[in-house]
């Protein structure tokens, strides 16, 4: 019975199960069209929530299509809906009319971690004057843990101009690397300079400062990127290696 | 089993948590003296959510309400799952822990509605199962929450409140009275909702909800009320809540308001509705 139930719920096409009645024992009809319809408006709400930025992009109805089809053919695997959506980049990448606008795939990946940033575990930043005494050779030497909130995004597309659109525009093709970061609680998208996404990926990959200055290149703006790093409370610990 | 003098919950309003309330709630909570969350909400690492349930928790007693654990389902529980609920019960220390008589998961697809079941010594028997699974694994007892519906199964041999009432034999659970729930279900079952009420053992019950629905229609025109928690509290289910309190005794009681979120006075002004209730039996 759930079997039936289940898969009718997600499939329009799919009959009402039988054995489900209305109070004279009648076929249920309508009364089991208020069940896929619950579904269908949970879901795409949640969806509406996770991705608002994909969301002012394609306009209210494209987006309900999207979502529709989406879930569809991937509900949720888990009751953590906060985190449902993973998959949609994907799909968007690969859904029709919308793959001609390759940059709205980037996009969703730009809101689903923006969502997955904001709840993130808390981890307070290092201190400031504590990092300031340190001598710099020492600092070069060490490996800088990032906060778990801190998420790193590249684009061949000018990704945050889209972000911050508040209707739908075609992005200037131009490579870019964002950085969020959540200094309190809620997560802000930083366009990098030159090389600093390099620089961030190493040292989130466990590299020294001097490594990571070293993967960004001779013309990385350093003090640009180690800035938004450090007010942005990105900077969970500095580990000195084992002297 | 229950015993309401030991249900942590205060005999008083509550109301379902959202976060655009957190300073009205704070600043000028009226008669609201608790709160319920949906447990699935708070499963995230950190941030805001876990922040603000922190504060609130330091201030008010919370029930913890689960939305995602499908009691109800075929298959067995989510074990993952349980382990996110004992986490966050075992931080919260929650005045309570409640769920559904209904289902969402199946073949590990979460459905994210509160699915009905068909009510036979089968499905009774795998409730059961599923409930001493859930208090064993949180180390509580849970309360259950009766279902609104809008259909009925033909293989259905047990009425609802006899089923209820021997889950809750079975298991020592106790039981979370949606009153809203009784007059939706009621009223699409063409049942006496005075009667279903007479019936329901209401010395089990450690917490009431209110909230609002609206009507529809079904194929031959009769009235079809769906619980859209969008609206106030209907007369009616105010009507049953007094006589729920005038037989049962006061108990706490939720107004839960889940979409098309109000501001804050409104809220609170429901919430004032039902300490007038309450009052008045105590």
């Amino acid at each position: 019975m759930t079997a039936a139930f289940a898969a009718a719920l997600l499939d329009p096409g799919l009959p009402v199960p039988p054995g489900l009645t209305d109070p004279a024992g009648r076929p249920a009809g309508r009364r089991f069209a208020i069940y896929r319809n619950n579904v269908v408006v949970g879901l795409t709400e949640a969806l509406a929530t996770g991705f608002p930025a994909l969301r002012r992009q394609l306009g209210e109805a494209e987006f309900r299509a999207l979502a529709q089809a989406f879930l569809r053919a991937n509900p949720p695997a888990s009751p953590l809906l906060m985190f449902y959506g993973a998959a949609l980049p994907r799909f968007v990448a690969g859904a029709g009319p919308l793959a001609e606008r390759p940059w709205l795939a980037d996009l969703a990946r730009l809101d689903q971690a923006l969502r997955e940033s904001y709840h993130a575990a808390d981890a307070p930043g290092v201190d400031a004057a504590a990092l300031a005494a340190l001598p710099p050779e020492r600092l070069l030497a060490a490996r800088i843990r990032l906060a778990p909130s801190l998420r790193l995004l590249s684009s061949p597309w000018a990704i945050h101009d889209l972000w911050s659109a508040t209707g739908p525009l075609t992005p200037e093709a131009r490579p870019t690397d964002l950085l969020i970061l959540r200094p309190g609680f809620d997560p802000v998208p930083h366009e990098l300079p030159p090389g600093g996404g390099a620089f961030v990926a190493a040292l989130r990959d466990g590299q020294t400062l001097a490594a990571a200055m070293d993967a960004a290149g001779p013309d990385h703006p350093l003090s640009v990127t180690w800035t938004l790093l450090l007010t942005g409370g990105a900077l969970a610990a500095i580990e000195e290696p084992a002297s | 089993m229950l015993d309401q003098s030991r249900s942590a919950l205060p005999a008083a309003p509550g109301v379902g948590y959202k976060p655009q309330h957190f300073t009205g709630l704070t600043e000028d909570p009226g008669s609201v003296a608790w709160i319920e969350v949906h447990a699935e909400n708070y499963m995230g690492d950190g941030g805001r959510p876990l922040a603000q349930l922190r504060r609130l928790a330091e201030r008010f007693p919370v029930s913890v309400h689960g939305v995602g654990l499908s009691i109800g389902g075929e298959g067995p529980l989510d074990r993952d799952h349980l382990t996110r609920l004992r986490h966050l019960c075992d931080w919260l220390q929650p005045a309570s822990f409640s769920e559904h008589l209904a289902w969402s998961t199946h073949d590990s697809a979460f459905l994210n509605d509160l699915l009905p079941l068909p009510y036979t010594a089968a499905t009774l028997a795998r409730v059961a199962r599923h409930i001493d699974e859930v208090q064993g694994r949180l180390g509580r007892q849970m309360l259950l929450e009766n279902p609104s519906t809008y259909l009925a199964f033909a293989e259905s041999d047990w009425e609802e409140t006899a089923f209820l009432a021997e889950i809750a034999r079975r298991t020592g659970c106790g039981l979370l009275l949606d009153v809203n729930n009784v007059f939706v279900a009621c009223t699409n079952q063409q049942t006496d909702p005075w009667a279903w009420l007479a019936r329901f053992p209401l010395h089990l019950v450690g917490e009431i909800h209110l909230g609002g629905h609206h009507p529809d229609r079904d194929d031959t025109g009769a009235t079809l009320l769906i619980d859209s928690h969008s609206t106030e509290v209907a007369d009616p289910v105010w009507g049953l809540y007094a006589e729920t309190l005038r037989r049962g005794g006061a108990r706490a009681t939720l107004i839960e308001w889940d979409n098309e979120v109000p501001d804050w006075p409104v809220l609170a002004a429901e919430a004032a509705r039902a300490a007038a209730v309450l009052e008045a039996v105590a």
